[in-house]
């Protein structure tokens, strides 16, 4: 199962300007490739989620830079580019009974690809391997 | 254990009858003090006029500005030849304070030292190391003396030279020792590096500088004693003003010899029981140096509980100063009650800004803390989570709604020396 867990690199950061600036150039000076990224933000402070082709590194670049960072374990979807692609995905893991905290998209070589951050990850590959939506592995990425 | 059973454990009655009394004589002795005949005689005010404890509210307060400008001898109600002793308190500008003491003074001092020795167990027994400054500060003499009337062995190490200072504790045995609690910090590290484990150490007295209660639990950890709180200041002799008794819940301050009123710092009300303010004392027993309502300026308040060992009432251990009092919304908040909610919160640093704003007239506090690197999770309702509770704990304590900010580890100034953690931007408006 270990194979498609992903690990996300996830940034606390304040609101504040040039912080995304300075994480971006932070992991460009190091050639680590940003494959999606999302920002979410609450009352004055926000956490920047991102998953990258090096994540230890980016770990250790953005943790010596002064940088908070947490990995967080995340999993990936190949989306049918058709009507109806996110719908079937999250049906699939209500089912299961698998909360989706967040999910950001991106588009890369392989199509659209759903990346889902949710509250049992174990359960959430075994859902999505039996009902053949699949569960991309993290040698994709990483 | 009491040194004296009877004084100490007074009923009410005897001893707001022994206040008065006492308070009255100290009206009598201010006359002969020349800022104080001016004093009362402006504020029309006579001896006579004060019939009930409750009357001292009416006699002006003395600042330590007052002591200051009197020097050297102002303030000395008795000829210099009745004084057999002069402290000296540092200014951090200009002059220092003199402070002044009879025989009768002496005699006074050091039985309010042997009651607090007494309070928390010393006795005859033990052997007891005084590691602070013998010099003009008061520490060293006032301590001296209270433990040689107890009957301890009194070792007057003063300060310096620690590897020494740990030499004598093992080869004399001993069992009790007093001294700041940042020294204790530095004795611990330097016994630590010689690798002297300190057994025969038992209890440790602490005082003169302001700590918390997590630094009493590590001193406690690391040199193996029970750890308590001094509390005193020169105007009022010295140390022994106040004392931790075995409980450790409050201070016992000697009623018999010190008059308190708790009062808000900027209106000069009184504040009640549990309600922070200043410590204001009007000395009941000082023949050399008496004085009127002296404005400590000190945070604490008097405790609403009783305590078990029989003493009365209680002050809380200080939280501060009172020329660091922000009025928010009307409610008086300290720098240190911020500091002491974000140390008991592990998920946030201690270090901290505070920013006060006035947004359509009306206060607003914002407390910039930032996050501990070990507790971030990655997850943004995690922070939120952290963030709520700081707010709640803060309201519970300040009994304020603040707007807290969790920012990047490492990022609030750090302060050497006196730190100025508030920004108030209320100014000019
Ligand atoms: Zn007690």
């Amino acid at each position: 199962m270990d194979t498609y867990v992903i690990r996300q690199v996830s940034v606390f950061s304040e609101n504040r300007p040039g912080r995304l600036a300075a994480i971006a150039r932070a992991l460009q000076d190091e050639k680590i490739n940003i494959l999606a990224f999302s920002i979410a933000e609450a009352d004055g402070f926000g956490v920047v989620r991102a998953l990258v082709d090096r994540p230890d590194r980016a770990f250790e670049t953005l943790g010596s830079l002064g940088f908070n960072v947490a990995f967080t374990d995340v999993i990936a979807v190949k989306m049918r580019d058709e009507p109806g692609g996110l719908y079937e995905i999250a049906r699939i893991l209500g089912d299961a009974q698998i909360n989706i905290e967040y999910s950001y998209a991106y588009s890369g070589k392989e199509g659209a690809v759903l990346i889902l951050r949710v509250d049992d990850v174990q359960s959430a590959i075994q859902a999505l391997l039996e009902s053949g939506a699949g569960s991309m592995e993290s040698s994709a990425f990483q | 254990m009491f040194w004296n059973q009877k004084i100490e454990t007074l009923t009410p009655a005897e001893l707001s009858d022994l206040q008065l009394k006492r308070l009255k004589k100290t009206l009598e002795s201010v006359q002969n003090v020349e800022f104080y005949q001016k004093q009362l005689k402006s504020a029309g005010i006579k001896p006579r006029d004060i019939r009930t404890l409750d009357d001292v509210s009416r006699l002006p307060f003395t600042r330590k500005q007052d002591l200051r400008d009197g020097y050297p001898f102002g303030f000395f109600a008795v000829p210099l030849r009745e004084v057999v002793r002069i402290h000296t308190t540092s200014g951090t500008t200009g002059k220092p304070t003199v402070v002044g003491y009879t025989r009768n003074d002496l005699a006074t001092w050091a039985d309010l030292i042997a009651r607090n020795m007494t309070m928390v167990g010393v006795t005859e027994d033990d052997v007891f190391q005084n590691m602070v400054n013998y010099g003009m500060f008061t520490g060293g003499l006032g301590f001296h003396y209270g433990a040689e009337a107890i009957g301890a062995t009194v070792i007057p190490s003063a300060t310096g030279n620690t590897r020494r200072q740990i030499e004598m504790i093992n080869d004399f045995g001993v069992t009790v020792i007093h001294c700041t609690p940042s020294y204790a910090m530095h004795l611990a590290e330097v016994a630590e590096e010689m690798d002297s484990p300190l057994e025969s150490l038992r209890i440790g007295l602490f005082g003169a500088e302001p700590w918390s209660d997590s630094m009493r639990t590590e001193l406690e950890k690391r040199l193996g004693v029970t750890a308590y709180d001094s509390y005193g200041l020169s105007e009022l002799f010295g140390p022994g003003v106040a004392f931790e008794c075995q409980e450790r819940e409050g201070l016992h301050i000697w009623h018999d010899c010190y008059l308190v009123e708790i009062i808000d710092p900027v209106t000069g009300e009184v504040c009640g029981d549990g309600e922070r303010g200043e410590l204001v004392v009007t000395p009941l027993a000082k023949e050399a140096m008496p004085l009127l309502r002296y404005r400590t300026g000190d945070i604490t308040m008097l405790m609403e509980d009783g305590c078990i060992c029989g003493r009365a009432k209680k002050i809380a251990r200080i939280t501060g100063r009172s020329d660091d009092m922000l009025v928010i919304r009307g409610i008086n908040v300290f720098p240190s009650q911020i500091e002491h909610v974000l140390l008991q919160i592990a998920e946030v640093g201690s270090q901290f800004m505070v920013y006060v704003d006035r947004i359509n007239h009306l206060d607003e506090m914002t407390i910039d803390v930032e996050i501990n690197r070990e507790y971030f999770s990655g997850e943004l309702a995690d922070l939120s989570r952290i963030q709520k509770k700081v707010v709640k704990e803060l309201r519970d304590t300040l009994e304020l709604r603040t707007t807290v900010r969790l920012v990047e580890p490492g990022t609030l100034p750090r302060f050497e020396g006196k730190a100025k953690r508030v920004i108030d931007r209320r100014n000019g408006l």
